[in-house]
């Protein structure tokens, strides 16, 4: 960390203070700060018990329940799929590992529409993979399963890039240890690596499941988009907007910040707690 | 780096396995659906493809996409840099707060965006009137759809340079001052150089959100065909037209992008660690 001295000293000698301070907060006020207040005041305006009866109404709850059980599903699967690659990519040497690398950052890159549209088509029944899928009575292409796989896709980089630099930086000192005392590769693994990247595989977790509630570009392709049973909540925020019922979507927009703020302030808690981790 | 060829015990089976998931996964879940794009893109062969991309209206939304990128990526540069210095460079209170305040945009989903821009500029939001009255058209326009794009991408040029200027500390910069350089010598000769490659690395990530954003600009744009489609709506647009190797024709444009912005990023990376 930096000394504590040389940024007092730096608030005298450099210059661009006012005019740095000021530049960024104008822009964080216009851009950010004012658009979320008015979002905030809307929902001050509706009143709790309208508030109420629009978030517990049959098809915002249905929607809540879609969303969240499909991110759970992405997040699961992520979890497991994320913390392979990151060992994969840390642990072994094999060709082709950079390229491998690299393509983690494809879900990240891609416009969410595109990888919609191409994972609706992949899957579906005349694609790819859906063509050797359905006629094993596999259908993903608008049901729950479709939803997860989109926010699957584009989150699975969060858990990746998060484990990734700290299983790098691991202190081999204590794997060597527990191999000269005996240990087994599954025991060093569980006993040893494991609860040293915990934090960071949470925090990682964490982070692509707020990414998969909030997801939208990606999903309205392959969900099918129907009332109660395939629509995420962003999606029905996005059709009270059509319908001109602002109420409904702010209501329903407020629950997903909160969710979202909520899921930031536990996955910045985690990421403290990886840091003081690393620095044991 | 302490790789597993120190380890004789797993040189054999178990590694061999788990590099064939990682990669059958990887094979399955990313890379299919991208070389699927360019499958069925060229599908029906190059002259559909051609005709597809010269169609007025994608050619339209690439047009606005473009506009949108160039007038938001650079005012996102500005805003960055100034964030960065005075965050990196300067103790005062509110500091950690403010650094908070730029990594909103990451946790908030551009749908929410979309419609906090909407209650406040649109025809019933709060400044909905003020702006009927002057004959200002926010919503449902290119201004809107800039400014749904900053807010998604507020925090990319930021939090790339920022950890760079706070590795690098303020010793040289100091030193330039203490020499009588302005304000903006300083900035131009001695903190561009030192964190140019981070700032064009940002940049590319930045242009390539900005470029693809969905649902923020969805929700404020209006999906006026031929007027506020931006390419990624347009995508959507054909695919709900039933014109699939249209919406994969212009997906691959962005794809295209996307893998640009990739081997860019790979590269700066490699110039960023130096």
């Amino acid at each position: 960390m930096i000394a504590a001295a040389a940024p007092i000293r730096a608030k005298r000698v450099l210059p661009g203070f006012t005019l740095s301070l000021g530049t960024t907060l104008l822009y964080l006020t216009v851009v950010i700060l004012i658009p979320v207040l008015a979002l905030i005041l809307k929902g001050a305006e509706i009143g709790p018990a309208r508030f109420w009866a629009i978030v517990t109404a049959p098809r915002a709850v249905a929607a809540f329940q879609v969303t969240i059980t499909a991110a759970v599903i992405a997040t699961v699967f992520n979890a497991v799929y994320g913390l392979l690659m990151a060992w994969v990519l840390v642990r072994y040497e094999f060709p082709g590992k950079r390229l491998l690398d690299a393509l983690m950052d494809i879900p990240f890159a891609l416009p969410t529409a595109v990888a919609g549209l191409s994972l609706t088509a992949l899957f579906s029944a005349n694609g790819w993979i859906g063509a050797w899928l359905e006629p094993q009575g596999i259908s993903v292409v608008y049901t729950i399963w479709g939803i997860a796989l989109a926010m699957a896709f584009t989150s699975v980089p969060f858990v990746v890039r998060t484990v990734q630099p700290v299983l790098e930086d691991l202190d081999p000192a204590y794997e060597q240890a527990a191999r000269t005392l005996g240990a087994s590769e599954v025991t060093i693994f569980t006993r040893v690596i494991f609860p040293q990247i915990l934090p960071a595989w949470l925090a990682g977790c964490t982070i692509a499941f707020a990414r998969s509630l909030g997801e939208f570009g990606a999903i309205v392709f392959i969900a099918g988009n129907l009332p109660m049973k395939t629509e995420i909540a962003a999606l029905l925020a996005f059709i009270r907007l059509e319908e001109f019922d602002y109420n409904g979507a702010s209501a329903i927009a407020l629950v997903l910040l909160v969710f979202a703020l909520v899921l930031l302030f536990v996955s910045n808690r985690l990421q403290a707690w990886a840091m003081r981790h690393k620095g044991v | 780096m302490q790789a597993a060829t120190f380890n004789p015990t797993q040189t054999s089976l178990v590694p061999r396995l788990l590099i064939g998931l990682a990669v059958a996964l990887t094979l399955l879940i990313v890379v299919a659906p991208l070389v699927y794009i360019f499958a069925r893109a060229f599908g029906e062969g190059w002259r559909v493809y051609a005709e597809n991309l010269l169609n007025p209206a994608t050619l339209h939304a690439v047009w606005l996409t473009t506009i949108t990128a160039l007038i938001v990526v650079p005012v996102n540069i500005a805003f960055g840099i100034s964030a960065a210095w005075v965050v990196a460079r300067f103790r005062f209170p509110g500091r950690s707060l403010l650094v908070t305040a730029i990594e909103i945009p990451f946790s908030i989903s551009p749908i929410i965006a979309g419609i906090c821009y909407l209650l406040l500029y649109g025809r019933q939001g709060l400044l909905g009137p003020w702006l009927a009255d002057n004959d200002l058209q926010v919503m449902f326009a290119l201004p809107g759809i800039v400014l749904v794009t900053m807010f998604v991408t507020a925090p990319f040029v930021a939090r790339e340079v920022l950890p760079l200027m706070q590795a690098q500390g303020s010793d040289q910069e100091q030193a330039a001052v203490t020499l009588g350089a302005s304000g903006w010598q300083v900035f131009r000769r001695v903190t561009l150089p030192n964190i140019k490659w981070a700032l064009l690395y940002g940049a590319v990530l930045c242009t390539a959100r900005a470029v693809g954003e969905f649902g923020g600009v969805s929700v404020v744009s209006g999906n006026i065909r031929g007027q506020t489609n931006t390419l990624p709506l347009h995508v959507e647009l054909l695919f709900n037209d039933l014109n699939a190797t249209g919406a994969f024709a212009a997906a691959s444009v962005l794809t295209l992008l996307a893998l640009v912005a990739l081997v860019a990023k790979t590269v700066l990376e490699a110039r960023k660690a130096r």
